[in-house]
């Protein structure tokens, strides 16, 4: 065995026909800077650079390996090229997104009374003046913010309950029969549900039942109801299945009834995952304009009433002050507060998603294993 | 306490047991009757449009002349997205499961899923404001030199708000979509597929092709499909992006409209015979949206046994 092992030879037999490991970083460098001087000629910039030296790094390095290593490691490292460089170019409207928001929203954020002002009595003749006259840019989304909140508890108040009785079903007493099964079928396409067309069945369920051109927040808030259900179902179904059956037959050998098992063994086991798939579907729903634009309309002062009155929220105020600028002759304020508002929403957002993980993190059963 | 319940419970117990497993049931029940009722409630309410005169719609020329552009630049919206999203999302989806580090894997795949959490208006408001202006150079010089191609006729529209820029942020939009499905589906690939075929000496990329694409096939094709019928639904983008107007073949003029935004801007101030037509355009959006869903779940249904988009 000893004998056959020939560690020198052997090794440099097998690398040899291959790329020296320092090949990609040689191309890299010259493509840089080949790509800097190619830019320079036609005019610079850092996009154009970017891609011109993507292009000539995945062009050198397939090149040069397709005549050192042959035609399958070409192909292996043209591969490579073209999946890092669809990441790479997935990141950049995230990166864009999100500068954009910051750089114009910071501004708009910025202003006194931006968070706790409503836009009550606020013309286009404030943000004239404040155009021409440089006055500080007045009004704010207090208002929208209220109705955003008021929208979406009452929305998840509606949703939770129904989503985890469903999944309950589902998982404790569905047994795969054909009611569960159609359960999860029409579940599923529900996810798949547009959401104004979720506004407009609120919308015309309002009207048919209570009077035409009924706008609420509460109509809003069925609205964000239909999308947030299946959300909830799907997440509280998959935390409720890894729940072990051991805990449950403990629990029955105990002569524990199945309903007290479910609420006492089962949902506390698997509550830190169904609270973080609750936190998601707020977050998922918190940001939906459509349905809101179709069911709530569009208010410009506070309402505390979810039954009754229009009722404004972040979305729907970005929406309408970026379309329908407060004064038509300078939108400049209307989307300075547009901005400062996507900025509001976006931390909104992004805070429940953290929340949720942490969620999911810190009341985590503890594993006994 | 854990006492004291057990053995209080007896008595209480059945009726409990009942009443419990009634409440879930109705619970179930329940979802089936809300999307039992939004068909219902919008056909009844679409049954107004539909049945007028042709001369009372807008447009004047009755139903279906008013909802057919719609529901090609619907078509046309959405087939943009796919086109560059399929692609890239598949590479992401490749790279997260099988070419990036491990240890980095998880927090890249994080980064892709906060593309989904950002919100459909500041798209909308990000493909209007900075989007459509960047794009513009780009579409005068493809109606420069590629003009002779129908979908880039000129002349481009100075403002860059075309079906071109809200395709391209729909696209963005349904990314995240199609990459997590596809990754749960990728990293599902047998384990044994996968090196036995690295055993025979195959590269990572034709391991890869051998192994992993096979496997996933049908779930990337319903992936797509879920992409689709996010991409056809989504409201915001098109209708801040989107300087709409009549049906047109070119991609870089302002024209066309989607059903969803038509909805959207129309809705609010709409009253009348109006309502029930946009009613009856959403209940076309419905139907498409639902049959493409429906064909994306029974393709997972069917292959069941490995996909994990189910």
């Amino acid at each position: 065995m000893t004998s056959t092992l020939t560690p020198v030879q052997k090794r440099s037999a097998l690398t040899k026909g291959q790329l020296p490991k320092w090949a990609p970083y040689l191309v890299l460098g010259t493509a840089l800077i080949l790509g800097a001087a190619i830019l320079a000629l036609i005019g610079f910039n850092a996009f154009g650079w970017g891609i011109v030296s993507a292009i000539l790094f995945a062009a050198g390095l397939v090149g040069w390996s397709a005549i050192v290593e042959g035609s399958r490691r070409a192909k292996d490292k043209l591969a490579t090229c073209l999946v890092v460089g669809s990441f790479l170019v997935a990141l950049l409207p995230l990166i864009s997104v999100i500068w954009t928001v910051l750089v114009n929203g910071l501004p708009g954020l910025m202003d006194p009374g931006f968070l706790n002002t409503s836009m009550n009595g606020v013309t286009g003749a404030f943000d004239n003046k404040s155009v021409e006259e440089g006055a500080p840019v007045v009004g704010g989304i207090y208002h929208a913010l209220l109705g955003t909140v008021q929208i979406t508890l009452l929305a998840t108040v509606i949703s939770v309950p129904v989503g985890l009785l469903t999944a309950v079903y589902l998982v404790e007493y569905g047994n795969d029969r054909t009611l569960a099964r159609a359960i999860t079928f029409f579940v599923d396409v529900m996810t798949g549900i547009p959401s104004i067309v979720a506004g407009l069945f609120a919308a015309a369920f309002f009207f048919a039942v209570v009077g035409p051109g009924t706008k609420t927040g509460a109509v809003a808030a069925v609205a964000l109801s239909v999308l947030m259900i299946p959300v909830v179902v799907r997440s509280s179904e998959e935390m409720l299945k890894i729940v072990p059956n051991e805990l449950r037959e403990a629990a029955y050998a105990l002569g524990v009834r199945k309903w007290r098992t479910i609420l006492k063994v089962v949902i506390p086991t698997a509550i830190s995952g169904i609270a973080s798939g609750v936190t998601l579907a707020i977050a998922r729903v918190i940001g939906e304009t459509a349905p809101i634009l179709v069911t709530a309309g569009f208010a410009t002062s506070i309402n505390t009433n979810v039954f009754s009155g229009w009722m404004a929220s972040l979305p729907t105020f970005i929406y309408t002050q970026i379309l329908n600028p407060t004064s038509p002759s300078n939108p400049d304020p209307s989307s300075q507060r547009a901005w400062g508002a996507a900025l509001v929403l976006i931390i909104l957002v992004m805070l429940l998603n953290l929340g949720a993980r942490l969620i999911a993190r810190l009341f985590a059963p503890k594993a006994g294993r | 306490m854990t006492t004291t319940s057990l053995t209080s419970s007896r008595g209480a117990g059945r009726t409990g047991d009942k009443v419990f497993s009634a409440a879930t049931l109705a619970a179930g029940c329940l979802i089936l009757a809300v999307l039992f009722g939004v068909a219902l409630f919008l056909v009844v309410q679409a049954i107004p449009a539909l049945t007028a005169s042709p001369d009372k719609i807008q447009g004047g020329e009755g139903f279906f002349a008013y909802i057919w552009p719609i529901v090609v630049g619907t078509l046309i919206a959405a087939a943009i997205a796919l086109v560059i999203a399929t692609p890239v999302a598949i590479g992401v989806a490749l790279f997260i499961s099988h070419f990036a580090p491990r240890r980095l894997a998880s927090g890249l795949g994080y980064l892709i899923d906060l593309l989904a959490a950002i919100p459909s208006v500041v798209y909308g408001a990000w493909g209007a404001a900075f989007l459509a202006k960047e794009i513009s150079p780009a579409y005068n010089w493809l109606a420069g030199n590629m003009g002779w191609l129908p979908i880039f006729h000129g002349p481009a529209s100075a403002t860059g708000k075309t079906i071109l820029t809200a395709g391209i942020v729909l696209s963005v939009m349904v990314l995240p979509i199609i990459t997590s499905l596809s990754r749960e589906i990728f990293l599902q690939t047998p384990k044994l597929h996968e090196e036995a075929a690295l055993a025979l000496g195959a590269t990572r990329w034709e391991m890869n092709r051998m192994a992993v694409l096979p496997f996933a096939r049908p779930g990337i094709v319903s992936a797509v499909m879920l992409g689709l019928g996010r991409a056809l639904g989504e409201t915001m983008a098109v209708a801040l992006v989107l300087s709409s107007g009549a049906l047109t073949a070119s991609l870089i003029q302002s024209g066309n409209q989607t059903i969803a935004a038509e909805i959207a801007l129309n809705f609010p101030e709409a009253s009348g015979l109006q309502v029930s037509t946009l009613i009856a355009a959403g209940l076309v959006l419905f139907l498409i949206t639902l049959g493409v869903n429906m064909i994306a779940r029974w393709i997972i249904t069917k292959h069941k046994e490995f996909s994990g988009a189910n």
